[in-house]
């Protein structure tokens, strides 16, 4: 790997760089040349997985808690230039993104990429995106990307039209171009305060301001969370997700169960970073806020979850269950309890995009109706010859047939089985991630001391959060079985429907990928868990951040991530 | 001069909001116009009022601001005045969209008075 290691602090702006320039190599051909479009994407997509698994790999190698890559785009010293750094967070964010944007464009390309036109060049820019998103460390520079993101992702939400696309992307954008402006906002109150937009550098100024200016930097800090709050639709701001969510294509409602999480992402990297227990004055700013939000969408999103019929609904409520529990995990601000959110993130959104592509093929098999073919009875033979009476002690089903020997189709045991994958991993129930990430989770929530024997009575917060994430996972199970009795159990007289392998192919991913972090649950809690101490604990960040040092002319690049000087 | 530009802040502000909480699409579309140009005022401002000051560094004054106007808000709102115009021209041809599909500018779809089925 030391070939790769050379590259290395180039490969930080890569997986920006390479979304971009895929986006505007799929402008030029036309809409005949959709083959090819479709195989340069997946191949930009695959090399993206590549960059996202080896900055992981890099990321997670370097050791201690601090282990930052930094990057300088345009060679300005820190705090007036553009930075971008990756830390153990970012990187799990970019690798999520690239397993879910792989997915998801392989499922897309079996047909939704034909139902508009520069499907290819906006499912990239959105890419670009997220990953700048996740890659920032600068204010405004996040805000760029947010819209960046959002843009691609109105045209994404968009693509294919019909009337109800037109509706709920007519109130999503009004809803997003409102939020931007509280961003932008908050940005603003927040460089009059403190004078500067770098993030490590601001939280270096925020012990320093005078307590007549503190109100201020609250009141900037506050704008900024709702902004973040309506994009990682907390309730009450949320109102415009399930009929968005219901209304885009499948492969795009998958991609955006990730998009919720670049608010959350955003919330923990300035709350963690800003307003840590050491900040005086300012210390753990807004946290109660955070969870009593976190938990308030979390009871609406469960009442959702067990009201809705529709099966898209059901998983955009699914979408705020998990974006609730998040939000409340992260207001408690403790390492334990965030790295178990951590891995419960990973596990949930895996499931809510695998979901999303499941749920388009179930719709699929029910609008295949009225192409079963009219069955002829005069040419009919009698499939029993002898006795069309069962014999006694079979298993009968409410037409007095007989249930013995019938074959379920290979494609419906598949949609069957998936679904019920998902919906274990929707409302964590052993043995899948979901109940690993949820177990974790209120095992800190109720013993924040770890294993220790501790007096500390939990806070009235925790049982709450106790109840509801249980009670919430319940409601998901309740109505999950609902939806399946429905949709697998009920007798159907229609035919099967027909898959292509490159549709099951990134579903069957997906839930391997959660296989895998059942298997491998040990090495992924422990990378969560130091991916949350190096966020409660800033300094390195900081530092690292800070100490970047542009590139001289004759000089060589000082490796990043070593921290020289470190006490 | 701060306040008469704040009470511009504010009424254009208050504008937007109203206009964007109405039925029309077009008013939500003006509505957020309006709260577009109060953001960059806001941005614009928070690099302080000054009149008279330089934006570009001068041999014989010292660089700080007391001699330079902030050139920070002005590059924030350049790019956020690009932005916001690119997401509102997306807007309107989402409004145009939802009005030859529907028939109607409101932005449901259909009017409060038609009985709901």
């Amino acid at each position: 790997m030391n070939w790769l290691d050379a590259l290395m602090p180039h490969l930080v702006v890569a997986p920006i760089l390479l979304p971009m320039f895929t986006a505007a190599l799929l402008l030029f051909p036309g809409e005949q040349a959709r083959t090819a479009k479709s195989v340069v994407n997946l191949l930009s997509c695959l090399l993206g997985l590549a960059i996202a698994i080896f900055l992981v790999y890099w990321v997670h190698r370097q050791n201690g808690v601090g282990a930052i890559g930094v990057y300088l785009p345009s060679n300005w010293q820190v705090p007036f230039g553009i930075v971008l750094a990756v830390d153990r967070l970012s990187a799990l964010m970019l690798l999520m993104t690239s397993i879910i944007g792989l997915g998801s464009l392989m499922f897309s390309v079996a047909g939704w990429d034909r139902a508009g036109v520069h499907f290819h060049s906006l499912f990239q820019l959105q890419l670009m995106g997220l990953n700048g998103a996740f890659l920032t460390a600068d204010l405004f520079n996040l805000f760029v990307f947010f819209e960046i993101m959002l843009t691609a992702s109105y045209g994404l939400l968009l693509h294919g039209t019909g009337w109800p696309r037109v509706r709920s992307g007519l109130h999503y954008i009004t809803m997003n171009l409102l939020a931007s402006f509280l961003f932008l906002l908050g940005i603003a109150l927040l460089y009059g305060v403190t004078g500067t937009l770098n993030m490590a550098d601001m939280a270096l100024k925020i012990p320093l301001i005078p307590a007549g200016d503190r109100g201020l930097l609250h009141a900037g800090a506050a704008v900024l969370a709702v902004a973040f709050l309506a994009k990682a639709a907390a309730w009450p701001l949320n109102f415009w997700l399930p009929p968005a969510y219901a209304a885009a294509c499948p492969p795009v409602s998958a991609l955006f169960a990730i998009m919720t999480k670049v608010g959350l992402y955003a919330i923990l990297r300035l709350w963690t970073l800003l307003f840590p227990p050491t900040a005086v004055g300012s210390a753990l700013f807004g946290s109660e806020v955070l969870v009593w939000g976190g938990l308030a969408t979390l009871g609406f999103a469960s009442i959702g979850v067990l009201a809705s019929t529709h099966l898209q609904r059901l998983v955009g409520f699914s979408v705020l269950v998990s974006s609730g529990t998040l939000l409340a995990a992260f207001g408690f601000s403790h390492s334990a309890l965030t790295g178990g959110a951590l891995y419960y993130l990973m596990s949930s959104t895996l499931a809510l995009a695998a979901l999303f592509l499941v749920t388009d093929l179930i719709e699929r098999s029910r609008q295949t109706e009225e192409a079963v073919p009219e069955e002829n009875f005069d040419d009919e033979q009698f499939p029993f010859p002898i006795d069309l009476v069962p014999p006694e002690h079979t298993n009968l089903d409410e037409q007095e047939q007989a249930l013995i020997g019938k074959a379920i189709p290979a494609a419906m045991a598949f949609l069957g089985m998936s679904f019920m994958l998902c919906a274990l991993l929707v409302s964590g129930l052993p043995p899948m991630s979901g109940f690993i990430g949820k177990a974790v989770m209120l095992t800190a929530v109720l013993n924040p001391e770890g294993l220790a024997v501790t007096d500390a009575v939990p806070r009235s917060a925790a049982w709450v959060m106790l109840a509801l994430v249980i009670v919430s996972g319940l409601m998901a199970t309740v109505s999950f079985s609902r939806a399946g009795i429905r949709f697998f159990w009920a007798p159907h007289d229609r035919a099967a429907p027909r898959l292509r392998v490159i549709e099951c192919l990134p579903i069957v991913a997906m839930l391997a990928v959660c296989v895998l972090l059942v298997a491998r649950a040990e090495p992924v809690l422990r990378y969560t868990d130091l991916a949350a101490r190096a966020l409660h604990d800033p300094r390195d960040y900081i530092r690292s951040v800070m100490a970047a040092q542009t590139v001289k002319e004759g000089h060589k690049l000082p490796a990043a991530g070593t921290l020289e000087g470190k006490p | 001069m701060e306040l008469i530009v704040a009470m511009a802040i504010g009424v254009l502000a208050a504008s937007g909001t109203w206009l964007v909480l109405r039925p029309r699409s077009f008013q939500v579309v003006i509505g957020l116009s309006l709260l577009s140009y109060a953001v960059n005022l806001f941005i614009f401002v928070t690099g302080s009022l000054s009149i008279g000051h330089e934006p570009v560094v001068k041999p014989w004054l010292t660089p700080n601001l007391e001699n330079y106007t902030d050139p920070l808000p002005q590059a924030l709102v350049l790019t956020a005045i690009v932005i916001g115009f690119a997401t509102t021209a997306l807007y309107l041809v989402l409004l145009l969209a939802a009005r030859g599909l529907s028939g109607t500018d409101h932005v449901d779809g259909k009017d409060d008075e038609e009985p709901e089925q």
